[in-house]
């Protein structure tokens, strides 16, 4: 395959990535949220596979391999495990601001991402750069933006692993070479997170018989 | 070695913990851990003094002046912490739940691990990681007991802090970029202050924005400040000596190392935005200190407070006010425990948080009350303690610098602070103790560590060991160049 078809492939790539990170914000129920996020994470290693390929890095062909382990089996299969399917199943359609709005802000959030990122690319360039890293921005704000208005604990937890995985989108083709150490690391750590927040969901659970966690609000100055 | 040691030691104990063994195997091997981990953190910060950095193994663990510093805090901390734990846990959750006592000390071990992990690497990208870890690892020891309002207060540490940690991984990320630009070959800390020259400044300064957020939100600046108080009121009261005093610090650390990569480029106004972002922490906290109504949550906004001065500190620029940056990371860190072990001792005298249900607390326990008001005092930043000479010389530097507006807004908030402090702490240990309020006897645990954290707040405030002002000039002319 020639450069310019691998760089129009990873295009494309970006554009079904940022399309399910917005399926994220517009789907209605949990288990709807976590299949959008199992596919934004299949684009992701798809995006580290091309441009593996388009640098021969053995490193992004790791990078592509450690997320597909991680990201959509493990990861899910944890949160179903922790959180039970009980919650997972449960119908969600609490949200502070509705749907269409959040699409319309959403939209803002992207274009807001593409100016944070021209200057950057204008100071250092790269035909790679310009498709991902704008869009790992834009998918960076858009998690903290679901992490914001979703009042569920489950739609809130992959909101943040949405977050991460726009900056591993980003960082694949701006900091392609990282040390493979602080790859696996860092593949760790996102599933300590997932872990992490599963358990503390099922405890909420116990106590509280709900896990709408925006109701959690009696620690505050009075 | 020993810095090998360092990071292997908390491990060991956090496994060693789980040994179901005898009750006090898991506090004991804890309170041994950190005692050795001392004793290395020690040798370490001599070497660091005449000898200069620290390589263990090059481009992956090193000490640098700065790290050297604030391992031994949190090394001294997590001492007094572990020794505090003993009584307090035990009481406070029943000495036949054992099962539970060895998971908290597991996770006490681990979370100590993470804070020294981020002081020793050297590779940017695990710094990050370990700074994730500090949030992973402490979560279950703020929902430790398991209310409503512990967990509460978990998930919001949780949510908050991973939110700010994405955003700072993509500064990092973008560091690196930016360091690829300017020819750097590995990602430490060395090699981005060697190519710091050739960095693109526009990169530079978004990535600095985006760490600045995103480590921010972890070390307590406003407005993402918003979790701190409910973590580091809700956890058990040793966990929130080692949040308060010792994990904001080894945060801000982090950031703390980017300003000599800053500095070179005039055109990002680094001191300008620690300065502006440090201001309004102490401001913001100086207004929130004279509401809160429970005694936890004034110390945790007084952190937030001394953040803010640390940060105004570090953005004055300039040898003496990097010194006094340095002086108050060290009193702070000393002092905010010793407040949190007085905390944890009323807590378990009265049973409530709340200060107005708290009178004549002198009078029910000479030991707690006199701890709580030699605390206040100390952290409010009254002489002769060793905050009050800190802020006095970040004042003084800032007046010699001709920053005359930041100076005086700087020492009205404190002022402020200080005033509130004062008037809440006032409340609660003086006046006439309510009639139904029992004598219940301390742990010999919690006495002894308030002892041990007591000496270097009372020593430190008159006098400073020759070879520890060595330290602190080292690390203040580490943050410039």
């Amino acid at each position: 395959m020639t450069v310019s078809s691998l760089t129009q492939l990873n295009a494309l790539t970006g554009g079904l990535f940022l399309l399910s990170t917005f399926g994220i914000i517009a789907m209605r129920q949990v288990l709807g949220c976590l299949k959008m996020f199992v596919l934004q994470s299949i684009f992701l290693a798809i995006s580290a596979l091309l441009l593996g390929y388009l640098h021969q890095s053995i490193h992004l062909f790791a990078v592509a391999a450690i997320t597909l382990l991680v990201k959509p089996t493990l990861i899910p299969y944890l949160l179903q495990r922790t959180v039970g399917n009980e919650v997972t199943a449960r119908r969600e359609i609490s949200q502070l601001i509705n749907i269409p709005t959040s699409l319309l802000v959403a939209v803002g959030l992207t274009i807001v991402a593409y100016f944070v990122a021209t200057p950057l690319l204008a100071a250092a360039g790269g035909a790679v750069a310009g498709v991902n890293l704008p869009i790992g921005i834009a998918c960076l704000l858009l998690g903290a933006y679901t992490v914001t208005v979703r009042r569920e604990a489950l739609p809130q937890i992959i909101g943040i692993l949405t977050m991460e995985n726009g900056a591993f989108f980003a960082g694949i083709a701006i900091a392609p070479d990282l040390p493979l150490i602080a790859e696996l690391s860092a593949a760790f750590d996102v599933l300590v997170i997932a872990l992490v927040m599963g358990i503390l969901t099922r405890k909420i659970h116990e106590r509280m018989g709900s896990t709408t966690v925006s109701d959690l609000k009696t620690l505050k100055e009075v | 070695m020993g810095l090998l040691f360092i990071l292997i030691i908390p491990l060991a104990a956090a496994a060693l913990s789980l040994v179901p063994a005898d009750r006090r195997f898991a506090p004991a091997i804890t309170i041994a851990g950190a005692l050795a981990v001392l004793v290395l953190a020690l040798k370490a910060a001599l070497t660091v003094i005449k000898a200069g950095e620290i390589v263990a193994i090059p481009d992956w663990v090193s000490c640098n002046s700065l790290s050297a510093l604030i391992l031994l805090l949190v090394a001294f901390v997590s001492l007094t912490s572990a020794v505090f734990s003993w009584g307090y846990i035990e009481r406070h959750t029943g000495a036949d739940r054992v099962k539970k006592i060895r998971r908290y000390y597991s996770r006490f071990n681990l979370f100590v691990f993470s804070m020294l992990a981020v002081l020793l690497f050297s590779q940017v990208a695990l710094v990050w990681v370990a700074v994730e870890l500090t949030t992973l690892m402490s979560v279950f020891l703020v929902s430790f007991e398991n209310t409503r309002q512990a967990l509460e207060a978990a998930w919001k540490y949780v949510v908050l802090t991973c939110m700010g940690a994405a955003f700072a991984l993509l500064g990092i990320l973008l560091l690196y970029w930016a360091m690829k630009g300017a020819g750097g070959r590995t990602f430490t800390w060395e090699e981005l202050t060697a190519v710091s020259r050739g960095i693109n400044p526009k990169i530079l300064k978004t990535a600095f924005i985006f760490i600045l957020i995103g480590f921010g939100t972890k070390v307590g600046l406003v407005p993402m400040h918003t979790w701190l108080p409910d973590a580091h009121s809700q956890a058990p009261s040793p966990v929130c000596a080692l949040l308060s005093g010792v994990e904001t610090t080894t945060i801000l650390y982090v950031i703390l190392r980017l300003l000599p990569i800053l500095n070179v480029s005039p055109s990002i106004h680094a001191g300008e935005w620690f300065l502006v972002s440090g201001l309004v922490s102490v401001g913001a906290a100086a207004f929130l200190l004279i509401q809160v109504k429970d005694y936890k949550r004034l110390f945790a906004f007084s952190t937030v407070e001394h953040m803010g001065i640390i940060m105004v500190a570090v953005g004055l620029g300039g040898s003496a006010a990097h010194l006094g940056a340095t002086y108050q990371i060290l009193s702070h860190a000393i002092t905010k425990s010793l407040c949190f072990f007085a905390a944890g001792s009323t807590l378990l005298i009265v049973g409530t948080r709340e200060i107005s249900s708290v009178r004549g607390l002198i009078r029910t326990s000479p030991i707690a009350g006199g701890a709580f008001l030699i605390g206040g005092l100390a952290i409010a930043g009254a002489p002769p303690f060793a905050v009050f000479l800190s802020e006095f010389s970040i004042l003084q530097a800032g007046i010699a610098g001709g920053h005359y507006v930041a100076i005086t807004l700087l020492g009205i908030f404190i002022l402020m602070a200080f005033a509130a402090v004062m008037f809440h702490v006032n409340r609660m240990v003086f006046g006439k103790p309510p009639e139904d309020m029992i004598k219940v006897a301390l742990p010999k645990t919690a006495v002894i560590s308030l002892a041990m954290a007591l000496v270097p707040v009372i020593v430190f405030g008159l006098y400073i060991p020759d070879s520890l002002y060595q330290l602190l000039r080292l690390a203040a002319a580490s943050l410039g160049r």
